[in-house]
């Protein structure tokens, strides 16, 4: 179980409106990231759904059940706080424990499932150690396993890999994915890497300035963006957006090229100088001053391309993006 | 990484130091030597440092003079109690004005502090009638409950400076992995500001056993501490000052050595979150 | 940032506290106020009644009052520039690389231990006697006559001896923010070519301003209300040479017994602690915010 239902919720700080009137509809077993640039209200919506703040109006319904007025302890939400949130006077093993306590279980459960869910996280050798002894991503798991041992309805994230260093978190962007595949509980994650959003989300909900912009599947949002703020904030690097007479070329007040899309070729309709050429190895990135203003361009990595150069491109047309004067997709 | 410097340096700075510091220690020291002085040997001119004759006497007529376990166990009972039960008060108020701050926090903490303020002879004479009045005068129930309401402003706000260093997220974790607000402070607030609530209580009793208005002005003999033990002496003795030395001795030492020995916590408690 | 319940439990758990401290000051305050303008005479408890603003008129006019007044803010003034500025000076020594700190820092605090009737009879009896004191020795010693501290110099004797109590509480604040002052940046300051004085006035000092802050506000709540220390030493004088503003209510109550003047004695000091708190909270009130 774990659907979540938002109706016409709302959240103002006094004069402040951070949430317009928003709704969601959240499905059981789903995997929903909620991804926009800082400040967009994306944790802010996961405090309310986790009772942590009030809604101003609106509700809040959880497994058919109207949770908007209810405490966090009783919605059967877990969190998994961005600093992880671990009780640093206690061992892993009551850390973990402290839910089930909380809740009066026996005993003997209680040790029962710490050791499964330390069997699941490899956890098991550090049972009896304080968080302070432990690395950023075993404080992680950890934390992970205080939400895992109360069969939550459904798991909330916040930001939880932004402490943890690059390749770190790689791996445990891997493991929480593994973990939603067997566990197959609801999980609602926030993060403002679009990256963590595309690869681990079933559904994104991609929000700017509280409001939603568009809900979809990752590659829905990647092919089909609603309008130009998604399709800025989906897809790396960035799409170029080239308004003017060539926009106007293609019917439209806004072109959208995404850098992977542009080909360099000899035919190419397009010319302009290389400024920088970032060679990554496997790709290279090109800042490229062309007549069509300032553009990215991704090739790979084995072309030889570099400052100074001046080149010629192209886009394919079903490769395009038009967006009219509000900023909608056509 | 500490940077190493001159040994000749070193020297003298420590000198320096070791000066000043025996200089401010001095008159404590002083005051204890004198105390195993005869009095004669006591107001010898000059002064006697070591040549002086060495006696317990003194700790023996102040002792047999007075009913000095009586004092001190008064005084331990206050000041603990006092404590204790401003620390029991306090830690909620702490807690509620640390982590839900609101627009007007500050200037409560400034309000609670302001009432500190009153200079305490000001309210005597009303004070002392309501003491007489509730039954509270010379108790150690009334003592404890004057002490508390003095210092409960420094223990507020001694509370809110180290709750504030702890993150919000782990109070919030605890609200949701069940945790009522009850057990929220007893399970993960109380234990992890431990360090904090030390020093708070070691300060605290401290003041409290130091304070020599109110436990003299609301005392006579029943529930006198030892900061009437030692007016007591003061008054008429006069000028019996190896006996003086003795019962001051005797009044600041538990204090002093227990101060001593925590003297880290203390420290550490002492910055009202003057240090970040 | 919280819900309603979370806000309302915390109202609830902070009530507690305000109202005590609010019955705490409101009672003893009202029945001064009551006493202040009373006919209230512990020596003719047959005569009562109202004496308007009487009370006030005589303190006012009392010849005593205007030095007394002098005295309080000298007194609390004095400590504090006399404790902040040797406080100052013992952390940067203390704070330099020296031989047993551990020891120091425990040799220094002591005096904090002392209780002020000790604290002031170590000092009238040992050290400011004039016959049997240790000063008055080390004068007779260098061949002067032994200076009469409590009669010639009874203020600033008093502010002596309350430094001496508040000394290790200002060197060990102030020590403790020095020491969490990052060398890197002084080392980043030396390298900008900042000689040790312009180190410490434009690196360690600004540092300091929060620490120095605590330790005002502190001292200040403490010292308005001195007047164990006079009680022991001076009595308030020679004449009224030593009488600060709570020393001179505690002479109309308990020598004088006219409860009604102590009372309005009371209330002004009332009024001039608040206004002390008001400058003092509204200056600090700044440098405490983060």
């Amino acid at each position: 179980m774990g659907q979540i239902t938002l109706s016409s919720v709302t959240k103002s700080f006094g004069e402040v409106n951070v949430i317009p009137p928003l709704d969601l509809q959240i499905n059981d077993g789903e995997f929903v990231v909620f991804v926009g640039p800082s400040g967009c209200g994306k944790s802010t919506l996961l405090r309310l759904i986790a009772g942590l703040e009030d809604i101003s109006s609106g509700q809040i319904i959880i497994d058919g059940t109207d949770a908007t007025h209810a405490p966090p302890a009783q919605r059967g939400l877990a969190m998994v706080f961005q600093s992880y949130a671990l009780y640093p006077h206690m061992t892993v093993r009551k850390n973990i424990a402290f839910p089930l306590k909380m809740a009066k279980v026996p005993q003997a459960e209680q040790d029962r499932k710490v050791e499964n869910a330390a069997r699941i996280l490899n956890l098991g050798s550090y049972l009896d150690r304080r968080p302070g002894q432990l690395s950023g991503g075993q404080r992680q798991r950890v934390a992970i396993g205080r939400a895992i041992v109360r069969e939550p309805a459904a798991f909330l994230f916040d930001e939880p890999l932004s402490n943890l260093d690059a390749a770190l978190r790689v791996t445990m962007r891997q493991e929480i994915s593994e973990l939603h595949q067997s566990l197959k509980t609801t999980m609602i994650y926030v993060t403002h890497d679009q990256v963590e959003a595309m690869t681990m989300a079933d559904k994104i909900v991609v929000l700017n300035a509280g409001r939603i912009e568009q809900v979809g599947a990752p590659l829905e949002l990647y092919t089909k963006p609603r309008n130009l703020f998604v399709a800025g904030f989906i897809g790396s690097p960035k799409m170029n957006f080239i308004t003017g007479p060539e926009a106007q070329k293609h019917g439209c007040h806004t072109l959208g090229i995404r850098p992977e899309h542009i080909e360099v070729s000899a035919e190419g309709p397009w010319s302009g100088t290389i400024g920088l050429a970032e060679h990554l190895g496997s790709d290279t990135f090109l800042k490229v001053s062309s007549d069509l203003g300032e553009l990215t361009v991704r090739v790979p990595g084995e072309r030889g391309l570099h400052h100074g150069q001046t080149i010629r491109m192209g886009a394919p047309a079903d490769k395009l993006y038009r967006f009219d004067q509000n900023g909608l997709a056509l | 990484m500490a940077r190493a410097v001159s040994p000749s340096r070193k020297f003298w700075t420590t000198l320096a130091a070791w000066s000043v510091a025996l200089v401010i220690f001095f008159p404590v020291f002083w005051m204890v030597l004198t105390s195993f002085k005869t009095e004669a040997s006591a107001v010898a001119t000059p002064p006697q440092l070591f040549s002086a004759e060495w006696t317990l006497a003194n700790y023996q007529d102040v002792w047999a003079r007075s009913d000095y376990p009586r004092f001190f166990w008064n005084s331990v009972v206050i000041a603990l109690g006092s404590t204790l039960l401003g620390l029991a008060i306090a830690i909620p108020a702490a807690w509620s004005m640390a982590f839900v701050p609101g627009k007007r926090t500050k200037d409560l903490l400034m309000w609670m502090l302001s009432t500190k303020m009153m200079p305490a002879v000001a309210v005597m004479v009303p004070l002392y009638l309501v003491f007489q009045k509730l039954g509270l005068f010379d108790t150690r129930i009334g003592l404890v409950l004057a002490l508390m309401l003095m210092n409960l402003p420094i223990i507020i706000w001694m509370l809110y400076t180290y709750f504030r260093e702890i993150p919000g997220e782990i109070l919030e974790a605890a609200r949701m992995d069940g945790a009522s607000l009850w057990n929220e402070i007893i399970y993960v607030l109380t234990p992890m500001a431990v360090p904090g609530i030390a020093s708070t209580l070691l300060l605290n009793v401290i003041l409290a056993w130091n304070e020599a208005f109110w436990t003299i002005t609301l005392t006579t003999t029943k529930a006198a501490p030892l900061s009437a033990f030692i007016a007591s002496f003061s008054a008429p003795q006069g000028l019996f000052y190896a006996k003086l030395s003795a019962a001051s001795t005797m009044a600041i030492a538990p204090i002093l050595i227990l101060g001593w020995f925590s003297q880290k916590q203390l420290v550490r408690g002492l910055t009202f979150g003057a240090v970040k | 940032m919280s819900t309603q319940s979370t806000r309302l439990a915390s109202r609830l758990m902070v009530a507690p506290s305000v109202l005590l401290l609010l019955v705490w000051m409101i009672v003893p305050l009202a029945m001064t106020l009551y006493f202040s303008f009373r006919f209230y005479r512990l020596l003719s408890p047959d005569r009562t009644g109202w004496v308007g603003i009487n009370n006030y008129t005589w303190f006012f006019r009392a010849p005593d009052f205007w030095l007394a007044m002098f005295n309080t803010l000298a007194l609390v003034g004095g400590v504090l520039i006399i404790t902040v500025v040797l406080g100052t000076l013992i952390a940067l020594l203390i704070d330099q690389p020296v031989k047993g700190q551990g020891v120091l820092r425990i040799l220094v605090i002591a005096p904090f231990f002392v209780m002020p009737p000790v604290a002031a009879s170590i000092w009238e009896n040992l050290f400011m006697h004039p016959q049997n004191g240790l000063f008055a020795a080390a004068s007779k010693a260098l061949g002067y006559d032994p200076i009469l501290f409590l009669e010639h110099y009874p203020l600033l004797s008093v502010i002596g001896i309350v430094s001496w109590e508040w000394l290790p509480f200002a060197t060990l604040i102030l020590l403790t923010a020095m020491q969490s002052l990052s060398s890197e940046q002084l080392e980043a300051a030396e390298m900008d070519g900042a000689p040790a004085f312009a180190r410490f006035r434009y690196i360690v000092l600004p540092h300091l301003t929060r620490a120095i802050t605590v330790v005002i506000l502190i001292q200040t709540i403490f010292l308005l209300g001195i007047f164990g220390e006079i009680y022991t030493t001076t009595q308030g004088g020679p004449g009224s040479a030593s009488t600060t503003l709570p020393y001179m209510i505690f002479k109309q109550a308990i020598v004088a017994k006219d409860i009604g003047r102590a009372a309005a004695g009371g209330i002004i000091a009332v009024v001039l602690a608040n206004i002390i708190a008001f400058f003092l909270m509204r200056g600090m009130g700044r440098h405490l915010d983060n």
